[in-house]
């Protein structure tokens, strides 16, 4: 650890509160409906879009209606980018002639990006042409993370009003996401990354001489794609020079900006963020990590904008940002205390596997817990290759359901349910009514947030458990013992809470762990978002109470504690056995190895 | 159903915009403010023939070069076509053992100091184009004995390719290996 990597996280920390209050207040008046800076130019574009389209703007929905044009839309999309990988071969846009992708891969990859997942079991620079990139997976980089937006403002309006069954339009929060919010701050990055050396082109792969051509041997294979062996049963090899290498293209900027803003985190390269054409220098790495984190942030000031506190806006994202300071801290300090094993080598007492130089730890320290603390789950780090506590400290934030401070939307629905837990437990405790911004917490309001929080945790526990009853997928470990279990549940952890991460060593593209993960990353991404809008439903529908002498105040510290408590709670109680047995149990094994 | 209208409407319109339109116009106004980044940081030499990228790490083994990090591309090292890690975990033997492998090589190049980690660790992206400082410091006398040079001419030259922090505090120092090298190749 250092001075520098402490002042670039506290500088980082201090720009963000610094945006989060003009950029919250701005997403408030985006979604009443008022007037913005960009009105002028976007009204437009937005009412010939409504026209063309056949969106009643003025024309509110129940949630139920809310939440089947929600399914429906990402049904759509879905299957459309699904027909985008199984006919990639035939489609225009692909200067490298890449072929369609297999079924179950194609169908992973296809809910993986409706769900705002992510998860990639390809590898980009290999398996996605230019059209997939474009017209797949940059469409609904936008329209999972419109989505988002979508569920959290219908779940604060649930609270802003009374004795109404309408909670908004799900066209118009969508629309208004992308025209007003999503579209122009990538517009306005992405040129920005190419400064810095994000590619942007639409280039067929290059060829590059090495200065050096490289020697190696490479293992023979047969016809069949099998090595080769001798008599003896060793693998044959052949000497190779190679004197010049391919490097990939592409549209990279475009994709990065929304990539990191919408939280979705699906690299262009098998690298992700940390390809030197995705996050070239220490600055972008900071603007990377600084886009993951505006939206689900500014999100908290936005529902106390809307709901008239404005401190309970404040109140909740301290809640998020001081785990979120917590997380850093940890892997900051148990990355730079490094591998005993590898330091005993006479090597410098600190973990630079699976890291860039550019970065050093302390900007990977912020990426990493930035990407899981949130639902984006880009690297630029290999999870799978850090510190046992280090690795514990991404997996730990996924486990939590990120709400630290959460994916572009999702963060501040799943937060809000946590509140919701902790006031009626509160309530139950000290014999009061439990109520929450003049709404009456009731059974309706326990069941939807129960389904909100606990459904991820339902989703890891079982498939993690099946797969380690499945030799096949036991096979796909890339590490023995302790760590190939923290790979097997990160797998599924990330997938069930639509993160996308990985311990990347894990073989994931195997038919198990495609079809099983499409189940996880569905279920994991629409139960909470319908049990949201359930929930917003029967909220607006309730009447407002006055706060009263016997109301538990939500804005102040103790009930800031309180919150952090039920979080980490929730989150030990659920996942301490698994996770004893994974990164605990090598930890110990680490020390002991000195 | 009378949302199944609006629903596809938008979902094709949006991707119209947002997977034609937008990436289109990102692209042109890449390719007229930073046409050298927007197509890969490419670095021509003297006769304008391009010689590698800056973004891109090339894996230098002879003597007479600088050496970058380990890069766990699959097929080679520094594979453009494979970015990745090792994803190797902290106690993994077969891991262990090849760090062991790296320290040795290094050890037997006459380095007697103890080794800067990104020297014996593979970066994330298996393409990582630098290297700290001390990294190419510790390597200086190997390359000056091999090329017949002077160990302090290397340092001066080292101290010369080191890119602070950006606006002074933000990332690590560091040292772009194939820079270090093309500019060692002039230097004879």
């Amino acid at each position: 650890m250092n001075n520098y990597g402490w002042m670039q996280t506290i500088v980082f920390f201090v720009i963000l509160l610094a945006a989060v209050k003009p950029f919250g207040a701005y997403l408030a008046r985006v979604f009443r409906g008022e007037r913005t800076f960009l009105s002028p130019l976007l009204v437009p574009c937005e009412n010939l879009l409504y026209r063309v389209c056949g969106v009643d703007r003025n024309e509110e929905m129940p949630w139920r209606r809310y939440a089947l044009s929600l399914v429906l839309f990402n049904l759509a999309g879905g299957v459309a980018l699904f027909a985008i990988l199984l006919l990639q071969g035939a489609l225009p846009l692909n200067p490298q002639k890449l072929t369609s992708f297999p079924w179950h891969l194609a169908l992973n990859a296809a809910v993986s990006f409706m769900t705002n997942t992510n998860w990639q079991a390809y590898s980009g620079e290999t398996s996605a042409s230019y059209f997939t990139q474009m017209f797949g997976f940059t469409v609904h980089n936008f329209l999972s993370a419109a989505t988002g937006i979508a569920v959290a403002i219908a779940t604060i309006r649930g609270f802003a009003r009374h004795r109404t069954e309408l909670i908004g339009n799900f066209h118009v929060d969508l629309t208004r996401s992308i025209l007003y919010v999503l579209l122009p701050v990538s517009l306005l990055v992405a040129p920005l990354l190419v400064s810095q050396g994000v590619i942007q082109n639409l280039s067929p792969y290059k060829m590059m001489p090495l200065v050096q051509p490289l020697t190696y041997d490479k293992a023979k294979v047969d016809g069949g794609g099998n090595a080769v062996r001798d008599a003896r049963g060793n693998a044959v090899t052949e000497r190779v020079v190679v004197r010049e290498v391919t490097v990939p293209m592409g549209p990279v900027a475009s994709q990065e900006a929304i990539k990191e803003l919408g939280t979705n985190g699906g690299g262009f390269f098998n690298a992700n963020s940390a390809h030197p054409y995705e996050n070239p220098t220490p600055f972008t790495n900071l603007i990377e990590a600084f886009l993951i984190l505006l939206i689900g942030a500014s999100l908290t000031l936005t529902f106390g904008e809307m709901t008239g506190n404005t401190r309970q806006g404040w109140a909740i994202l301290a809640v998020m940002l001081a785990l979120l300071v917590l997380a850093v801290g940890i892997n900051y300090a148990a990355e730079s205390a490094g591998n005993p094993l590898v330091a005993k080598l006479g090597v410098q007492q600190v973990n630079l596997e699976g890291k860039e130089t550019r970065f050093g730890v302390a900007g990977s320290a912020l990426f990493s817990s930035a990407t899981t603390g949130t639902s984006c789950g880009a690297v630029n780090a290999m999870h799978d290759s850090m510190t046992p506590l280090g690795g514990m400290v991404p997996l730990s934030l996924i486990l939590l359901s990120e709400v630290v401070v959460g994916g572009v939307g999702t963060g501040l629905y799943t937060m809000i349910a946590f509140v919701v837990i902790a006031v009626f437990v509160a309530g139950l405790m000290i014999g009061r009514t439990p109520e929450f911004l003049g709404k009456k917490i009731e059974v309706a309001e326990m069941w939807m947030s129960i389904v909100t929080v606990m459904t991820s945790g339902v989703l890891v526990l079982f498939f993690t458990t099946l797969a380690l009853w499945t030799p096949q997928a036991v096979a796909s470990m890339a590490n023995p013992g302790a760590h190939g279990l923290s790979e097997i549940l990160y797998a599924f952890a990330s997938m069930s809470n639509n993160n996308g991460s990985a311990f990347a060593g894990l073989a994931a593209n195997t038919l198990f762990y495609n079809l099983t993960g499409s189940l996880a990353m569905f279920v994991g991404r629409f139960a909470p978002i319908v049990a949201s809008l359930a929930m917003a439903g029967s909220l607006a529908g309730k009447k407002y109470v006055p706060p009263s002498l016997g109301t538990l105040p939500t804005d102040k510290v103790p009930f800031a504690l309180w919150l952090s408590l039920v979080i980490l709670v929730v989150g030990a109680l659920t996942f301490f056995p698994a996770l004893s047995l994974g990164p605990i149990v090598e930890h110990v094994t680490m020390l002991g190895g000195k | 159903m009378k949302d199944m209208r609006p629903t596809l409407m938008l979902f094709i319109a949006f991707t119209l915009l947002l997977g034609g339109a937008y990436p289109l116009v990102v692209t042109g106004m890449a390719q007229l403010a930073f046409p050298s980044q927007a197509n890969g940081s490419f670095i021509a030499d003297a006769g304008g023939v391009s010689v590698g990228s800056r973004l891109i790490g090339q894996p230098f083994t002879g003597a007479k070069y600088f050496w970058p990090r380990p890069s766990a591309t699959d097929g080679f090292p520094y594979n453009p076509m494979a970015s990745g890690g090792s994803n190797a975990g902290p106690t993994n033997p077969d891991y262990l053992k090849t760090v062991a492998q790296r320290v040795r090589a290094l050890r037997e190049s006459g380095v007697t100091r103890t080794l800067p980690a990104e020297l014996v660790q593979a970066s994330a992206s298996g393409l990582d184009p630098e290297i700290s400082p001390q990294g190419a410091a510790i390597q200086a006398e190997r390359v000056a004995r091999a090329r017949g040079m002077k160990a302090v001419d290397l340092e001066r030259l080292i101290a010369k390719h080191t890119q602070g922090r950006q606006l002074g505090f933000i990332g690590e120092p560091r040292v772009n290996v194939l820079e270090l090298n093309l500019a060692l190749d002039t230097m004879k």
